[in-house]
């Protein structure tokens, strides 16, 4: 699983960096700039912590694409 | 004895159902004006909007329940449940009634949030400010303890809590992170224009 952000839905809230500090950073505006890396295990409950309480439901949580 | 009980439960889990809401909506505004200090995250106000929501829904299902078990009332479910039906005082009661199907509505819509998409979920949860003003006004209306210090002093704060937090919400103007960046982008292009 990776974290997703959609650049229209996404308000500047950042919440989710608050939620994730260790994936997601801000920007000097307020927008996250996330860690397109594979979610390590044990930050899949914050990850989906941040996905769930995003005011504007702009981040998601996807399925990692299968490295060839 | 248990039937006054019932009576003072009514009572009481009204009164702290006022303030919870209260607090819920002042919270939920404070989120909309993205409120936030070193020792108070974003994440944190937006936390206690929803926990304490579910817990206004826990007071309030006490309130409705102690009234309709209450012998001594005999109002019945139909009373609880459908607005203006009640004998007893029917237009302050049947306030509370539609004050509890909006908040319903409000909370079971925030549950679901994910499958509703925002826009949907945001024009019901506007019925907040139709919410609050009528469960106001039915604890008016209706309460037995209205004119006691007390509950005056309760709803006198409460109403002043919101008051403050909607009058800062509408005048705290655009909450955009980049509107800075806009209006010189803007000012920008005008000025090409011109030329």
């Amino acid at each position: 699983m990776r974290l997703v952000v959609d650049p229209i839905k996404c308000d500047g809230r950042g919440l989710c960096a608050g939620l994730l500090p260790e994936l997601i950073r801000l920007d000097d505006w307020g927008y996250p700039i996330v860690n397109p890396e594979p979610l390590p295990a044990h930050l899949l409950p914050h990850a989906r912590r941040a996905v769930e309480d995003c005011p504007v439901l702009a981040i998601a949580l996807r399925r990692s694409q299968v490295k060839k | 004895m248990p039937d006054t009980l019932l009576w003072y439960a009514t009572r009481g889990a009204g009164a702290v159902t006022l303030i919870l809401l209260t607090a819920v909506v002042v919270l939920g505004i404070l989120t909309v004006l993205r409120v936030q200090s070193p020792s108070w995250p974003r994440f944190l106000t937006t936390g206690l909007h929803r926990n304490l929501a579910l817990m206004t829904l826990v007071f309030l299902a006490l309130h409705i329940l102690t009234a309709v078990v209450d012998p001594f009332t005999h109002l019945g479910w139909a009373a609880a449940l459908i607005p203006f039906s009640s004998y007893y005082r029917t237009f302050w009661l049947g306030l509370g009634v539609l004050s509890f199907e909006l908040l319903l509505a409000i909370v079971v819509t925030s549950l679901m949030r994910g499958f509703l998409g925002h826009n949907a979920w945001r024009a019901i949860h506007w019925l907040t400010y139709a919410a609050w003003p009528v469960g106001v006004l039915h604890g008016v209306g209706t309460g037995t303890d209205t004119w006691s210090a007390w509950m005056l002093a309760i709803t006198a704060a409460c109403i002043a809590a919101v008051g403050v937090a909607i009058f800062v919400r509408l005048t705290s103007g655009s909450t955009d992170p980049l509107a800075t960046a806009r209006a010189s982008f803007r000012t920008a292009v005008d000025r090409r224009e011109v030329r």
